[in-house]
């Protein structure tokens, strides 16, 4: 099967091309998707091509994007919102989280909600405290709720295809930094998909477990490329999925190498890595030999100033750090 | 109405256990789960929970005494209660030394190390408590190289204890431990210094002394002409790059061993009281002595089917580890037949003492330039090395070991027979 190397925003434009041709009852709305061709780009050229019935502008009002999107996917379409960044779906958090979310146990199984709410998520390009947050952990609190975070173009290609085609609804947070990051993605594969819930090993290790999501696993990967020349092997592990979460790759590798480091761009105070944590001590007692420990943004609003927003964001230096703590 | 606390079984064959010390006092109250003593076994110390809460009513045992698992050790339950009358104090279930059947001496625990902080708590992980307890090694006595001084999981498998051997199910010895405590009264005084003996210095002591009483050894020297074997290690490490593993005498040894044993299964046989036990797998168990005046065996599976080149490196790296503190589970068990080279030391000939259960061990000493007759009755000067092999008399005959040795010294005299 022939491959072709693409850009994440790239890899989910095309992504969104092929459902959309695929189910006509798949469509798009979200501020700036068709006239202004997409904030980030990825709905780029869709109004010309799938007109404006299933390309959607709508107004600066995320609880109407969010309710829009819930009746309409209630009443049998399969829409793909879209809310400009997730710190501006906390206005949406209600529809989000009571209806989005709930409709489906609340109404017994009457209705489904097959809809998929895109955000964009993260930005350490000094968009400051209110503009970049990682909070999809917030979401991933509530039960009814998928949440999918890719970290790269390949698996955002696959899981923003299962997302669509799935009947759940599906919170899919794309990280604004690995917009242009690149990957090979099938050639010509419209059927690729992403199994919902399946975290992915990104590189095999012996001696620690890093698991890791979204940014957290380019920094993952840069650190345990590093720490190769220290005679340290990490398995790397990509959660891909919030919500459902793969608990067992973490622990089958957590069995292997009985040491743990969680890495993430999101805040520190209850997070995925005091989850992990929370299950590894759990169940898994008898196989840790060191303390989990956990790599994430600081305990601050984010700041505007460039060298202190490096500071308060984590990097490979500091995964490498925690790492080498966990084997001491 | 009073409960009784019976001795729980806290092991693996486990049927009795040293009382340390008593944790709580008669007239405590305690919850169902507290720990109420601290024993030891033949691996490690252990604590006793009451499976019962209430008043302690009374201790059926003093610190010291052997209590046998399904004793009745105390007694828990309502304050003022008086205690049933047991079978008289310190009475039927404990052991004393002078008993036929003995697996312990009643030595104390050695002391613990850096890796417990002010409250005694041992710090090690959890990993590392449940491979401690898996492989039987005594959490207390192994330090600690993680943060704070922690037992990690490392520290307890490169544990060795201080004179170890391969575990071996031990055989009763008759006459009481180490012959008895029959040398008479502990010597005192300045010039003095008694120590204990730790448990497992102790096991290995009752298994030479169980192999010495109840083995019928009996031993045959051969002189071998090691010139050939020593011209063929100078050629086959000339070749060896830098970074490789040179060959040493003893690794030609290790394999010429195991192809005689091969030749001669047999003495790959092990005895068992009432059965022979042939194992198919040849692994030559190799002794090395360690900086602390301790003994270990590691082992090298499968020699007769190795090459040189292979036993050469995997022996080097089990020696190195075993020198250094850190030796595998794999790397000491497992073996069928046992060489001890004490050539290093330039020693002319030594016997050595059969490992039960195996049937034999190689004791080999140094290759020395002496003089020689040759083949035309002329005096010259070759290098010979003495081996002698000691041979468990049940398994093996006085013939068998001659030819057994012969085969050796023919391997070792055409080593080309050996890569």
């Amino acid at each position: 099967m022939a491959e072709k190397n693409i850009q994440m925003r790239e890899a989910l434009r095309q992504a969104l091309i092929e459902e959309m041709l695929r189910d006509e009852r798949v469509f798009v709305m979200g501020q700036e998707v068709g006239e202004w061709q997409g904030t980030h780009k990825v709905t780029r050229e869709f109004a010309d091509r799938f007109g404006e019935r299933r390309v959607r502008d709508t107004p600066i009002s995320e609880m109407a994007i969010a309710g829009t999107a819930v009746g309409a996917a209630m009443a049998g379409l399969r829409p793909v919102a879209e809310i400009m960044t997730i710190n501006f779906a906390f206005v949406a958090f209600d529809a989000i989280i009571n209806h989005m979310a709930k409709v489906h146990y609340m109404f017994n199984g009457q209705f489904t909600v097959p809809m998929v709410m895109r955000v964009a998520s993260g930005w350490g390009d000094q968009a400051t405290a209110t503009h970049s947050h990682t909070p999809e952990v917030i979401f991933a609190h509530f039960p009814g709720l998928y949440v999918a975070m890719p970290s790269n173009a390949r698996d955002a290609y696959g899981m923003l295809k299962t997302s669509i085609r799935d009947d759940n609804p599906v919170l899919f947070s794309e990280t604004i930094a690995l917009y242009p990051s690149v990957s090979s993605i099938p050639d010509n594969n419209p059927d690729y998909l992403v199994p919902v819930g399946k975290g992915d090993i990104k590189r095999s290790g012996d001696h620690v477990t890093v698991v890791g999501y979204a940014r957290g696993v380019a920094w993952a990967l840069e650190a345990a490329k590093e720490l190769e020349k220290e005679g340290i092997s990490c398995e790397v592990i990509d959660l891909r999925w919030l919500r459902p979460l793969d608990l067992e790759i973490v622990y089958r590798s957590f069995m292997k190498t009985n040491r743990c480091v969680i890495v993430e761009e999101a805040l520190p105070m209850f997070n995925v890595g005091a989850e992990i944590s929370a299950k590894l001590q759990e169940d898994l007692f008898d196989y840790m030999d060191a303390p989990i420990k956990r790599v994430s943004a600081m305990d601050v609003p984010l700041p505007y100033a460039r060298e202190i927003e490096l500071m308060a964001l984590p990097n490979a230096q500091k995964v490498m750090q925690a790492v080498r703590e966990v084997l001491r | 109405m009073a409960k009784e606390i019976v001795m729980p079984n806290l092991g693996m064959d486990m049927d009795e256990a040293l009382l340390i010390t008593w944790t709580k006092n008669v007239g405590d109250t305690i919850s169902q789960g507290d720990v109420i003593a601290e024993v030891e076994t033949d691996k490690t110390t252990v604590e006793v929970e009451s499976p019962v809460g209430g008043t302690i009513i009374a201790f059926q045992y003093e610190p010291g005494a052997n209590l046998k698992v399904g004793a009745v050790i105390g007694y828990v339950g309502d304050a003022g209660e008086a205690a049933p009358a047991a079978g008289g104090g310190n009475g039927a279930a404990a052991t004393s030394s002078a008993q036929s059947t003995p697996v312990q001496a009643p030595a104390t625990p050695a002391p613990a190390t850096v890796a417990t902080d002010d409250g005694g708590r041992l710090k090690a992980s959890p990993l590392a408590r449940r491979i401690a307890e898996d492989m039987g090694v005594p959490l207390g006595q192994v330090s600690g190289s993680g943060p704070q001084g922690r037992i990690t999981r490392r520290d307890v498998e490169g544990y060795t204890p201080p004179a170890a051997a391969p575990v071996v199910a031990s055989s009763p010895v008759t006459g009481g431990f180490f012959g008895g405590a029959s040398y008479g009264k502990l010597p005192e005084g300045s010039d003095i210094e008694v120590s204990e003996i730790s448990k497992l210095r102790a096991r290995i002591g009752e298994r030479m002394v169980t192999s010495k009483q109840q083995v019928p050894h009996f031993y045959v020297t051969m002189e071998i002409n090691m010139d050939d074997a020593v011209r063929l290690r100078k050629a086959l490490n000339a070749v060896v790059p830098d970074n490789g593993v040179r060959i040493s005498v003893n690794d030609m040894i290790v394999k010429a061993l195991a192809l005689t044993t091969r030749a001669f299964p047999n003495f790959n046989t092990h005895f068992y009281g009432d059965r022979f036990v042939l194992h198919r797998r040849i692994n030559v168990g190799i002794a090395v002595a360690l900086d602390n005046g301790g003994l270990i065996n590691v082992v090298c599976k499968d020699a007769d089917i190795k090459s040189l080149g292979s036993i050469a490196m995997e022996n080097k790296g089990m020696i190195q580890r075993a020198r250094d503190g850190k030796v595998k589970p794999e790397d000491v068990s497992g073996s069928t037949i046992t060489i001890s080279n004490l050539g290093m030391y330039d020693v002319d000939n030594f016997i050595a003492i059969v490992n039960p259960p195996e049937a034999a061990i190689l004791a080999v000493g140094a290759a020395r330039q002496i003089p020689v007759v040759t083949e035309n009755g002329e005096l010259a000067v070759g290098s010979r090395m003495k081996a002698t092999i000691s041979v468990d008399h049940r398994v093996g005959n006085g013939a068998e070991a001659g030819e057994f040795i012969k085969y050796l010294k023919d391997l070792l005299e055409s080593p080309m027979r050996l890569l």
